[in-house]
């Protein structure tokens, strides 16, 4: 099978996903308005509550909207990818995940396509939120808008693969409230999107390491480095590796042979 | 029996269009295919008879490789669709039996997604969905949304989307299940026509008996087995039954 074939079947993928993101301007809506209510109010009532340290990337003080600017930008990416992995279930039940996967094109490559297409919808509303975001001063080197892309791209792609795993291994997906309480609150409070490691390392030391080895962390972290156009080569392994091992679990979900499609009767 | 008369396209006419032997599937402990073992030649229509949860939708998993069979063999034109998936799966075209387009899409929207998921290019891919959706009375409908047509449009449109590729077969799960009757004849009609020009192998699965016509090709199958198959006359004959209702009742024990 040609170069051509494949491409035209990637492209096909990332239109068909971003033409279902335009007519659903609801998703769009509130994947904007869930980090500004967190930035304009959580931020504003907490700034006060919590001093911040100057921690590599920032070298000078700065407010506490800025410091959870690239947690909230990963929280648009955690919710991308989990509602995704959403409608994959729902796909699924609807069947259209079935037409995709009887498509003669390899499996693995379709998978990957579905969330490069879903990362590609997550950077759209990342850089929408940026916009928004230099209202609350919030705004990072001129640079740092193109070095943060690359950060976008795999943090995008190990919390789109995770949904996917998910997607696949859990039996009932059905409403977004478990994920909510079993997935993103647990990851998203659990790392330093709100506050600084060292801080969590004062109060309680298991629930350091529980933050330190939380994927979430290498997200937000590798976005924040990359905002201020600068690399952190402990979270940059940290996150691909992580993205690796997601990614194979969810090819290996999707598997035809080991798959958990068939646990389930293949609806 | 068949509608195929001639030699086929590129095709030899021994070679099957479909081709299972003795294929068996589990799910845990339970036996949802028992060494099914069926032929489809090209052009032939083929009814697959069963009642809710007799393993036909498991048989339709197996054939369109969305998960593998735990024994026997599934050939598509000489292909086996484990070893040689990405040969096999080109020759089909499927319609599954919960709906699969997006509602928010419209019909064109949806046509083109699945034409770029088998590689078709864009100025192909044109050209094949107008002829489809013409062949179904449907031009009008192709700038709009899904979620504006009726059941038996929707359906119409999936059976398209099934055919842009080309295939050389098609498979249905309980294509008419919650139609009306006149879009259930439309849908039957239309995908006889197709297999009778286009000498297109069909596998129509269903468990409405008044689908299926005289001298067609019949499968029965009951709790993951085969229990008869070929031409509706020989079944009844051989179950020495007046119809092919009554054949079927006898062999799966209905008793009414």
């Amino acid at each position: 099978m040609s170069f051509t074939i494949y491409l035209r079947c990637f492209n096909g993928i990332v239109l068909r996903e971003a033409l279902r993101f335009v007519h659903q301007k609801e998703r769009f809506f509130s994947a904007l308005v869930r980090p500004l209510v967190w930035l304009g109010i959580f931020a504003a009532g907490f700034r006060s509550v919590l001093g911040v340290s100057i921690i590599p990337p920032y070298e000078t003080y700065i407010p506490y909207e800025v410091y959870i600017a690239p947690g909230l930008i990963a929280m648009i990416q955690l919710f991308n990818g989990m509602q995704s992995s959403l409608s994959m279930v729902y796909d699924r039940e609807m069947g259209s995940m079935k037409t995709m996967l009887v498509s003669p094109i390899p499996r693995w490559f379709l998978l990957i396509s579905k969330l490069l297409a879903g990362v590609f919808v997550s950077i759209l509303q990342v850089y929408a939120f940026l916009v928004i975001a230099s209202l609350w001063d919030i705004i990072p080197p001129i640079s740092g808008y193109i070095t943060i892309l690359p950060a976008l791209i795999i943090s995008g792609l190990m919390l789109g693969s995770l949904g996917m795993f998910l997607s696949s291994a859990i039996k009932q997906l059905e409403n977004f409230a478990g994920v909510m309480n079993f997935v993103i609150f647990p990851m998203f409070f659990a790392s330093s999107a709100l506050y600084p490691l060292w801080k969590i390392e004062e109060t309680s030391e298991w629930l350091y390491y529980v933050c330190f080895y939380n994927p979430f962390t290498y997200a937000v972290e590798s976005i924040r480095f990359s905002l201020y156009s600068q690399i952190n080569i402990e979270y940059s392994i940290g996150i691909v590796i992580f993205t690796f091992i997601f990614l194979f679990l969810s090819i290996l979900g999707y598997d035809p042979g080991r798959g958990n499609l068939q646990k389930k009767g293949g609806k | 029996m068949g509608c195929g008369h001639q030699s086929v396209n590129n095709f030899n006419m021994s070679t099957s269009a479909l081709s299972i032997k003795n294929v068996s599937h589990n799910f845990g402990d339970f036996k949802a295919l028992d060494k099914v073992s069926l032929e489809i030649r090209p052009g032939d229509f083929t009814v697959l008879l069963g009642l809710n949860g007799a393993g036909k939708t498991t048989l339709y998993s197996l054939i369109t490789r969305l998960y593998n069979n735990n024994s026997g063999s599934i050939e598509i034109y000489g292909n086996n669709v484990r070893s040689e998936s990405v040969k096999a799966l080109r020759h089909i075209g499927v319609v599954f039996q919960q709906p699969t387009l997006d509602l928010d899409l419209s019909v064109r929207e949806n046509l083109n997604y699945h034409s770029s998921l088998h590689g078709i290019s864009k100025l192909d891919a044109r050209k094949k969905i107008d002829k489809e959706i013409a062949r179904i009375n449907l031009n009008d409908q192709l700038k709009k949304k899904v979620r504006s047509l009726s059941g038996g449009q929707r359906r119409r449109v999936e059976i398209a989307r099934a055919l842009i590729h080309e295939p050389k077969l098609l498979l249905l799960d309980e294509p008419t299940v919650g139609l009306d009757i006149g879009s259930r004849q439309l849908i039957l009609n239309h995908v006889k026509t197709l297999c009778k020009k286009n000498k297109l192998a069909v596998l129509w699965a269903t468990h409405l008996i008044d689908e299926i016509d005289k001298g067609e090709k019949v499968v029965i199958i009951d709790k993951g087995k085969v229990l008869d198959s070929g031409n509706v006359e020989k079944i009844v004959k051989k179950t020495k039954t007046k119809n092919i209702r009554e054949a079927f009742n006898k062999l799966v024990g209905i008793k009414i």
